[in-house]
């Protein structure tokens, strides 16, 4: 580790603070329908999506309706999707001729895109025509991340009001989202990676000669529009196969700068806007405190344990100095790795900018553990936060009853039916990460994927199903993830990871708005100073340790010390 | 019972046997299955024992790991078991006392109703009464059912029920109107309505509540309950799909080591001693003498943000005293102490009397020595409103101000300056001002005031620190109220207070999300016990009163409210520490079983094993048997109650947070460690 790698760490990280109170402001503000400086000309083009829709702005939804609508517009999200998939080839924009997509891949990739996954069992550059990728998947990429938005601030009304039936409206919501949000953002983003170099052509691959005079196909597309929602979206499908590694994905550090700020920045303000939005801002930073600590935490282990390197190949005279450098992009280098890593897993955002599969055994189980956190670091667009305020209510259930008072968070009485809905949402987890991964390590079908066997093997089937499950889409690398099983059963994770959580949440976002709001006392659980901080992060780490202890113990812990001991896989 | 009678301590053999018993019978899965965290440790068990007979019989190898692991678990779901079974206990011998005063009674009912002087009676079996019949009550009799006086007045002994041996009155109409099964009366005769049907009535419900037979989980009980089975759910994930990524890895797990980890890993701890927590806060208001009619309302105590409470009584001593005497016109202190103390003498009333206490200790005036043939005294009458003494030719009166200036015969404008400024400024502070005159002189002014408790202000300030508002509900006027209110540091006050302004100060208060409690003890208190989320009816009250509260105060002391709160948090602060405690304490039961589960596969991993435990077999013992007596450990704790400190939430959950949460993740690490020692020099693996 250098002072250097800390400083542009820490730089990042500050650019993302900086950028969290204004843009959670901005979307506290469009979420309460008040005026901005978009306004003027925003206002009628929402307007003319409500007529052509028929949605009646004014008109709010109770949790039931809001959930079957977050339903139905992803199962049509989903068929739409689907069908562009398995019929590019007969639609426009696809000068390399490529044909339809395999059924279980098409459901794969569909799945993947609409539950704001990103799991890519394909690579880009060579199945998937301009069309689809702008048509189809750069759409769902925003359009997931404003599902995850809406879904975010149904939760943060429910805390906002008492006695209310109904938590505001999913089509205004996910449209502004969009419209607000998402779209002007990915607008200035994208200008800016043009402007560093990337791609954004509608031409086909087109053959250079290199230096050395051999012929190399150089694959191009509409790659900087693609890749700006890619990241603020935290969706993290890369328009090639290796994603941020890729030089025209990550030409340089200062795009690599800009992928990480771009990517942490939504989620980070989705939290300040909560905390300005229930009318304490306070709570918003204590909440953004839990993620930037746990964060911070994960860059620094990720970076300590690359630039520890492995004693195996220094013994073979490989620089130790470097630290372990395989499967790492030099134009990054160790720190903005480390950053990238933990933050696209901390994130649910899944973009890499290196092989994962590559990492010391340490440096892998840093990022599995984020993702089996729940992706709460700050998470997924809106999904982190909603992730966050559900281990918010399990941490003020279990130690608020210390202070002598049935639990309440933001004066919400914390009672059995959200404990049962709680419950539901941190159950899909383990029961899909590690049912999954059971059922894959005993079949023939499960490890004939697997590149290396041994731990490493099952590490590489657990951040696969963990990665599905939580929403992440980044890939460890290593296992064969294109067969029907894997193309099949991690859409299946994908959805269970996003739908059957989203439900419960909007259930308790139901419940707790028909509450009234108890008012503060000093005999009130205070849930925005640092012991909360303290508590919070304890009851994430408590919770997702003893879940997947053992998991991890079989794979990278097991690796780590095979590796010390003088064994690789 | 008896308000003097200690609790059982809980080491006494006359508890523990019984309990042992209850323990073995509470073992029967369809009672353990409301309790699914120890129901899941008893499917468990009962796996593991299968497997070691099978093992017996065919002779399997690692019987005696097997065996002792079963054997262990067993002790488990026994152990809590027995936790209820001794928080149980203790009300059990209460109820036995109490179920005596009703076997057999007898009651005299009326043959006609109605008509009041006609006592005909026919004697039926008590149980037989039904709401509605009127019976007839005489010395010595115990009254059969609880009902309402419609005629007669009585002295009653209720020491059966409050344990207070002084006899009440109880008579028709009124505040004590009300009459309790099972109480004796002692003088005269009273004509009762009963209210209740058989089994119904107020010694049964208490019978049921003492005993924990009628025992419903409270609301934060269920969601307590949930959290804990979906903590189970998500442990047997984690363990069942460990067999399969354990053969991935090359290591046949067996079941008794799959269970053994399960039940370590599942919140025992808190599900073993949930119940228990839940009966010992109830017993514990019931050695306070206050019963509450379900476990939901002592809940809600410790949720309190505003406690309504009235004034005479309970912040005041209900009397106005003397407090200072101001003289006028030349008079010394002195003189106007010693004509105060002479005009009250005979002056039986409490403020009489509160003068002449003063004149005693602040003025140290002696009565001086009269024939008492020569003292005549003036008794105060309504229309007067004066009292007073003629001795020795003295003519000494004390009254309301314009009285005393009509008995002297002066306007008030002549009365002179001090007078007048005295009276004003003791009326400005919420007091009462006593004129005081001989013959045709003004002599001063006695200031009475309504006596603040001492302590009460205290107490107030601990409330506060609760997070708890006081308001003083009181029918004085404002200026009075508001005097009395900054006496006694209350923070707010709901002066010249009807039943309605009250109901409607309580539904305003809970629309703003406040949780209320209040006592109360007239029938017109009834609708807003009703309304309050904590009402506490007086056992001196009225039939409505008691109804309408959820809890009735047997001593009928209107502070017991605050030790009420305190044991509503009391409860939910046990559940807390032992919860946090619980899930604390996996981490290291995690370090001690899945090196041990591993090694052999992966010998790297013995790195894990921080605690140098023995053997992969005596760490995963170790583990099993820690988990057991940690349960035993901490039933003292659940019966006791987590203390409450009135020191704001803040310090309490950092407080407690360390005691529990650091020390459920350290505490296992030397108790592993320990009994893994144990083990390993027993030889018995």
């Amino acid at each position: 580790m250098t002072i250097f790698g800390w400083l542009q760490i820490g730089l990042v990280l500050i650019a993302v603070l900086a950028l969290a109170k204004p843009l959670g402001l901005y979307m506290a503000r469009v979420f309460a329908g008040e005026r901005t400086f978009l306004s003027p000309l925003l206002v009628p083009v929402e307007a003319g999506f409500y007529r052509l829709a028929g949605v009646r702005r004014e008109s709010e939804q109770g949790w039931l309706a809001y959930v079957f609508a977050v339903l139905l517009f992803s199962l049509a999200g989903f068929l739409a999707l689907f069908a562009i998939l398995r019929l590019q080839g007969f639609l426009p924009f696809n000068p390399q001729g490529f044909g339809g997509m395999a059924p279980d891949l098409a459901f794969n990739t569909a799945a993947s895109f609409v539950t704001n996954t990103n799991w890519q069992s394909y690579g880009g550059e060579t199945t998937l025509s301009h069309f689809s990728q702008m048509a189809g998947l750069t759409v769902q990429n925003f359009l997931s991340a404003a599902t995850g938005i809406a879904v975010a601030m149904a939760l943060t009304r429910a805390f906002m009001r008492s006695g209310a039936s109904t938590l505001g409206n999913f089509w205004v919501d996910m449209t502004r989202a969009t419209l607000y949000v998402l779209l002007p953002l990915a607008i200035v983003v994208a200008l800016a990676f043009i402007a560093l170099g990337l791609p954004q052509s509608l031409d086909a691959n087109f053959v250079a000669t290199t230096l050395e005079g051999a012929k190399q196909v150089v694959a191009t597309g509409p790659v900087a529009s693609q890749e700006a929602i890619k990241q603020l979206g935290t969706n993290g499908g890369g328009f090639f196969n290796v994603n941020a590694a890729h030089p025209f994905e990550n030409p340089s550090a200062f795009s690599n700068y800009l992928n990480i700020v771009a990517m942490l920045s939504v989620s980070l303000a989705l939290v300040y806007a909560f905390g300005q939005m229930v009318g304490s801002r306070r709570q918003g930073w204590a909440l953004i405190a839990v993620t930037g600590v746990m964060l911070t935490v994960g860059v620094a282990a990720i970076y300590w344990a690359e630039t520890s390197g492995n004693p195996l190949l220094h013994a073979v005279g490989v620089d130790a100095a470097l630290g372990n450098m395989e499967g790492k992009e030099v134009r990054f280098g160790q720190a903005m790795t480390a950053l990238y890593a933990a933050v696209t897993t901390g994130l649910s955002d899944g973009g890499v900018n290196a092989m994962h599969s590559s990492l010391t055994p340490l440096g892998g189980l840093v990022p599995t553990f984020l993702m089996q956190l729940g992706e709460v670091l700050p998470g997924g667009v809106g999904s982190g936060l909603y992730g966050l305020i559900v281990f918010a209510i399990l941490a003020v259930f279990v130690a608020g009853l210390m202070v002598g008072r049935t639990p309440e968070l933001l004066g919400k009485k914390i009672e059995a039916r959200e404990m049962k809905l709680v419950i539901l949402a941190i159950l899909i987890l383990p029961l899909v990460i590690l049912g999954f991964t059971a059922v894959s390590v005993m079949a023939e079908f499960g490890i004939g994927s697997i590149m290396s066997p041994g731990p490493h093997g099952l590490s590489e089937i657990l951040y696969a199903y963990t990665s599905a499950a939580a929403n992440n889409g980044s890939a460890f690398g290593g296992l064969t993830a294109n067969t029907p099983w894997y193309n099949t059963t991690l859409g299946i994770a994908m959805m269970l990871g996003r739908f059957a959580y989203i439900v419960p949440v909007l259930a308790i976002a139901g419940s707790l708005a028909g509450k009234p709001r108890v008012p503060a006392s000093s005999g009130t659980f205070p849930t925005d100073r640092p012991l909360f901080v303290g508590l919070l992060i304890g009851i994430i780490l408590i919770m997702g340790g003893l879940q997947f202890f053992p998991a991890l113990a079989l794979g990278p812990i097991a690796e780590h010390f095979a590796m010390l001991a003088g064994q690789s896989f | 019972m008896s308000t003097t009678a200690k609790p059982i301590s809980i080491f006494s053999p006359s508890l523990l046997i019984p309990a042992l018993r209850d323990a073995v019978l509470k073992l029967d899965p369809r009672q353990l299955v409301r309790n699914p965290v120890i129901f899941a440790t008893e499917v468990v068990a009962i796996i593991v024992s299968i497997i070691f007979v099978q093992d017996l019989i065919g002779g399997g190898a690692g019987l005696a790991f097997s065996g002792q692991i079963a054997l262990w678990l067993w002790f488990t779901v026994v152990f809590a078991t027995f936790a209820e079974a001794v928080a149980e206990g203790r009300g059990k011998a209460q109820a036995e006392s109490l179920r005596r005063t009703k076997t057999d009674l007898v009651a005299k009912r009326l043959l006609s109703t109605g008509r009041p002087g006609d006592r005909a009676f026919e004697a039926v079996p008590a149980t037989a009464l039904q709401v509605g019949d009127i019976v007839i009550a005489e010395v010595n009799d115990i009254i059969p059912g609880d009902g309402e006086v419609i005629e007669g007045v009585a002295s009653v002994n209720e020491s059966a029920i409050t344990g207070e041996s002084a006899p009440v009155i109880r008579e028709a109409g009124g505040d004590r109107s009300a009459v309790t099964g099972g109480t004796q009366v002692i003088s005269d005769w009273l004509k009762i309505r009963i209210t209740t049907r058989p089994g119904e009535s107020f010694v049964d419900r208490m019978i049921g509540l003492i005993e924990g037979a009628k025992r419903q989980k409270t609301p934060n009980e269920i969601a307590l309950s949930i959290l804990l089975s979906g903590l189970t759910l998500i442990f047997m994930v984690a363990v069942v799909t460990l067999y399969g990524l354990a053969g991935y890895s090359g290591t046949d797990l067996s079941v008794v080591v799959l269970a053994a980890l399960l039940v370590t890993l599942i919140p025992t701890t808190i599900g073993g001693l949930l119940s228990a927590i839940g009966i010992a806060g109830m017993d514990r208001l019931i050695r306070f003498n206050v019963i509450a009619t379900s476990g939901r309302a002592v809940e809600a105590a410790g949720d309190v943000d505003t406690l309504l409470l009235d004034k005479t009584g309970t912040i005041t001593f209900g009397n106005r005293m003397a407090s200072e005497f101001i003289p006028v016109g030349g008079v010394s202190e002195k003189a106007l102490a010693e004509a105060v103390l002479l005009a009250s003498l005979a002056d039986e009333t409490a403020e009489g009397r509160s003068i002449v206490a003063l004149a005693r200790s602040d003025y140290h005036v002696n009565e001086p020595a009269h024939a008492a043939s020569a003292t005549s005294f003036i008794p105060f009458s309504a229309q007067t409103r004066l009292s007073g003494v003629d001795v020795e030719g003295r003519r000494i009166r004390k009254g309301a101000v314009d009285a005393v200036l009509r008995f002297v015969g002066l306007e008030k404008a002549q009365a002179g300056s001090v007078f007048n400024q005295a009276v004003e400024a003791i009326a400005r502070s919420g007091g009462t001002p006593l004129a005081v005159a001989e013959a045709d002189r003004l002599l001063g002014v006695v200031h009475l005031k309504d006596v603040v408790k001492p302590g009460i202000k205290e107490r107030f300030a601990a409330l506060r620190a609760m997070g708890i508002r006081t308001v003083m509900v009181t029918g004085d006027n404002p200026i009075t109220a508001a005097a009395i209110a900054s006496e006694a540091g209350v923070d707010d006050f709901l002066a010249e207070a009807t039943p309605e302004q009250k109901l409607d100060f309580i539904r305003r208060e809970q629309t703003g999300g406040r949780l209320i409690a209040m006592c109360g003890d007239g029938t017109n208190d009834a609708p807003a016990l009703a309304q309050a989320d904590v009402g506490v009816a007086m056992q001196s009250g009225t039939q409505a009163a008691r109804e309408a509260g959820n809890m009735v105060d047997l001593d009928s002391s209107p502070t017991k409210l605050i030790e009420i709160v305190e044991i509503g948090k009391q409860i939910l602060m046990t559940r807390g520490a032992l919860t946090t405690f619980s899930i604390a304490n996996d981490v290291a039961k995690y370090f001690a079983i899945i090196p041990a589960l591993f090694v052999a596969t992966y010998p790297g991993l013995a790195a894990l094993n921080i605690m140098k435990l023995g053997s992969p077999q005596s760490a995963i013992l170790a583990a099993v048997i820690f988990n057991a007596l940690v349960i035993v450990a901490l039933i003292p704790l659940a019966l006791r109650g987590v203390r409450y400190r009135p020191v704001g939430a803040a310090a309490l959950l950092s407080r407690n947070l360390l005691v529990y949460g650091l020390g459920g993740l350290l505490a296992p690490f030397v108790g592993i460690k320990l009994i893994d020692m144990a083990v390993t020099a027993l030889g018995i693996i």
